[in-house]
């Protein structure tokens, strides 16, 4: 069954990151909802939150290719746990004497906030789950958009600890040693 | 205090590296200025990049070790591409070096100026651009632990010329730290006793052996599973050499040329071992009608492998050696005997193996003779094409780990190069090389570097006149309306003398054997060119589109094919 799809992951902060996840993507013929990413409380690790469509095994494999990826720590798709999902959009909307109220009405309503007021326009954020930040543009559409920005989902799974959740039982560092197993050392060349 | 350039020699040398495959430029300057410093870094110079990749991919095949493969910024670095490409599609441990136009320039468009980390995500396990030399030992083993650990492939580190030449304090990292990457070593308990149950359980098993027993060095273990629980083994093209083909339980290879009875084998199965495979489509024909009637028990390394073309009743990760041990502890004595006999029966009416009675020239007897030459006791390079497929068909492969051929991306140009790979990896073993007229002249250029470092290396090149496997495409699916498939080649004796090349044609039977004698004799490289039938086509032949047991065969004297 084809539906949207949370993934989130825990990532080192590298170069080249962002592009091997996209590009991993890319070529399994994906499309990219939105992905928003930003630092966390532990430094040099950034979290990111992919939405995309796509049936649930093809997502899997997906989710299993972008874990191969060195970079990124964690990787889980979160879709069926029940996410808390919000996103952020700043609608910069025309408004003349006459419609403003109409607009703050609306706003209120959404509990969405003015941040910028100018002479013929306003600027509003508005926080919400997709549906509701897509319901809360499409009734100021008809006012007229000037521009519209926003950060795309970003969600966390409900209750204890996460599938990112870094503590005792699931450290973030498992160093690595590269220690040749007896083994391995005796290997012959053949 | 070291430069970047020793940094780099030092690190090398204390992960092991004996042998870098490169060619110099401009932003390499400062390593090349370093190499003599460090003699027991020994640096072969190619012909061309390409030829560097794939010798450093053959060398990482038949060693193990990681093969390191050197080029300079730009025009050096995208040569490299092919090479890359072809040990990701095979899982081959390489590490690609490239210089870059130093740090000040970056981005600007620089002369020679390529964004190859951009360029080669997708082929690479790993890489980086490295902009302070403090931090290049760490890159260094980051990118060898890598590209060696566990489903292994390239990595690649991109080094601007001014972090070669930047003085710092070298400090070599104890430990590699990263904490994103965790290559799973040991299968599931629980996903084994399942498999232990089916195994214990089946009727008509099948085990399907691919590349990763040979990377894991697991054919004790694929030996005994077998023995033990009378389980025939077929394995995958990359499989070849993993388990011995003169066994009484091996049962060739599948696939699209791979033999009737191998093919049927696993149509007819209820159970499949597959292990360290990867379902390709050339190894498994139309996937939906792929064993039909088996379970599947997919062991592997890499969990992205699980699922991917095929579900996978039993899934299991882990090194296959490790999953191996384990397994073959739980697995109890069984006897498959009229099942087997049933595979031998199918072998009966399917050879794939004997050479036909043939006044001409064949590529398959020529094969067969280099096998009874050296006893089966070499190394087989091959390029890509017909001839590639007669030497994976007319060859008993009884050692380990002995046939070094490009599987998943097809490279044609790779056996030359390759052949010195295995060569210098493998120096006290024979090495043969067989090629096409076509894909020899791909790289050619690289009998100037067997000729400079004096390889002992045999090359076969099977000289059809034509791009064989595409002419055979063209006659069998396009009704042979052939069309620029045909090659007009040079004498390939005298362009091997003009390399300093000894070299002899050969067109006739009684010919063969003495030349291949001679080739042996002989130290240094040494080409026969073979001049073979120009329409010979490879059977079996599973068309495109097809399942596997709809292969065609060798058409029976009377001209039809037969079933
Ligand atoms: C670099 C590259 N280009 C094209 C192909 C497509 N291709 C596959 S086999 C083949 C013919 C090879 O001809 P030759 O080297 O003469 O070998 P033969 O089949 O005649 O034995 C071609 C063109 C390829 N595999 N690799
Ligand atoms: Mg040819």
């Amino acid at each position: 069954m084809t539906r949207k799809h949370i993934l989130v992951a825990l990532v080192q902060d590298k170069p080249g990151v962002l592009n091997r996840i996209a590009s991993t993507l890319r070529r399994r013929n994906f499309n990219i909802e939105s992905i928003a990413v930003g630092h966390i409380e532990i430094p040099h690790l950034s979290r990111m939150t992919i939405t995309l469509e796509g049936d649930d095994a093809k997502v899997e494999q997906v989710r299993k290719q972008l874990d191969r990826v060195v970079e990124v720590i964690r990787i889980s798709d979160i879709t069926y746990e029940n996410p808390v999902e919000r996103e952020m959009a700043m609608i910069k909307v025309k408004a003349s004497a006459s419609t403003r109220s109409e607009i703050i009405q609306i706003v209120d309503i959404f509990r969405a906030n003015i941040v910028d007021v100018s002479p013929d326009s306003l600027i509003i954020v508005a926080v919400g789950n997709q549906e509701k930040v897509e319901t809360f543009i499409e009734l100021l559409r008809g006012f007229g958009i000037r521009e519209l920005s926003r950060t795309g989902t970003i969600a966390l799974p409900r209750g204890g600890a996460g599938p990112l959740t870094i503590d005792e039982s699931k450290p973030l560092r498992h160093v690595v040693e590269h220690v040749l197993t007896e083994e391995e050392e005796n290997l012959p060349n053949w | 205090m070291k430069t970047g350039a020793e940094i780099l020699c030092e690190c090398l040398l204390k992960e092991g590296v004996e042998v870098v495959f490169g060619f110099p430029g401009g932003v390499l300057l400062p390593l090349y200025d370093t190499f003599p410093k460090y003699p027991e870094l020994r640096h072969i110079l190619v012909r061309h990049e390409q030829g560097a990749a794939h010798a450093a991919d053959a060398y990482a095949r038949v060693t193990g070790k990681i093969g390191v493969c050197l080029a300079t910024s730009g025009p050096g670095a995208t040569n490299l591409v092919t090479g890359i490409a072809n040990a990701y599609l095979d899982s081959a441990p390489m590490l690609a070096i490239t210089g870059q136009v130093p740090t000040f320039f970056i981005g600007k468009d620089a002369f020679q100026e390529v964004d190859i980390t951009g360029v080669t995500i997708p082929i690479t396990k790993y890489n980086h651009l490295v902009l302070d030399a403090a931090e290049l030992a760490e890159y260094i083993r980051e990118a060898i632990y890598v590209a060696q650990s566990g489903r292994p492939g390239p990595v690649l580190l991109d080094i601007p010329r001014d972090v070669l030449q930047t003085k710092t304090d070298f400090v070599f990292p104890e430990k590699v730290d990263l904490p994103g990457y965790k290559p799973k070593l040991f299968g599931h308990p629980a996903q084994i006793k399942k498999a232990s149950d089916l195994i214990n359980t089946v009727e008509r098993p099948v085990i399907i052996a691919g590349r990763g027993v040979n990377v894991s060095r697991a054919f004790a273990e694929l030996k005994e599973l077998a023995e033990k629980s009378q389980i025939p083994v077929v394995t995958t093209f990359l499989g070849i050499g993993c388990f011995p083909e003169s066994h009484v339980l091996s049962y060739g290879w599948l696939g699209m040329h791979g033999m009737g009875y191998a093919n049927k084998a696993i149509h007819h199965s209820d159970l499949v071992v597959a292990i360290g495979m990867r379902f390709d489509d050339r190894a498994t024909g139309v996937v939906s009608a792929f064993a039909p009637q088996a379970r599947i028990i997919h062991i592997d390394i890499d969990a992205a492998e699980i699922g991917k073309n095929l579900n996978a009743d039993v899934p299991i990760v882990g090194d296959i050696k490790n999953v191996l041990q384990v397994l073959n502890k739980q697995i109890t004595k069984r006897e498959h005997v009229s099942w087997l006999s049933q595979l031998d029966e199918w072998r009966a009416i399917h050879p794939a193996t004997e050479v036909r009675d043939h006044e001409g020239l064949l590529p398959q007897y020529i094969i067969r003779q280099i096998h009874e030459v050296t006893k089966g006791d070499t190394i087989i390079v091959t390029d890509v094409g017909q001839h590639q497929m007669w030497a994976g068909q007319y060859f008993f492969y009884d050692k380990p780990n002995s046939f070094v051929s490009s599987g998943g991306l097809g490279t044609m140009g790779f056996g030359l190069p390759a052949s010195i790979g295995a060569k210098v990896g493998a120096p006290h073993e024979t090495v043969w090389c067989i090629c096409g007229d076509g894909g020899f002249q791909m790289t050619v250029q690289e009998l100037a570097t067997m000729v400079q470092e004096n390889l002992d290396i045999n090359i076969a090149v099977m000289n059809n006149g034509w791009l064989g496997m595409v002419r055979q495409w063209q006659e069998l699916i396009y009704e042979k309306r052939y069309f620029g498939t045909q090659l007009y080649n040079p004498d390939f004796v005298k362009i091997a003398e003009a390399y300093g090349i000894k070299g002899v044609k050969v067109n006739k039977k009684i010919d063969v054997r003495p030349a291949i004698e001679k080739a042996m004799a002989h130290k240094g490289p040494f080409l026969i060119e073979f001049v073979v039938e120009p329409e010979e086509n490879v059977y079996p032949f599973v068309p495109p589109g097809k399942t596997l047991v709809e292969f065609l065969e060798m058409p029976s004297p009377s001209g039809s094919l037969k079933k």
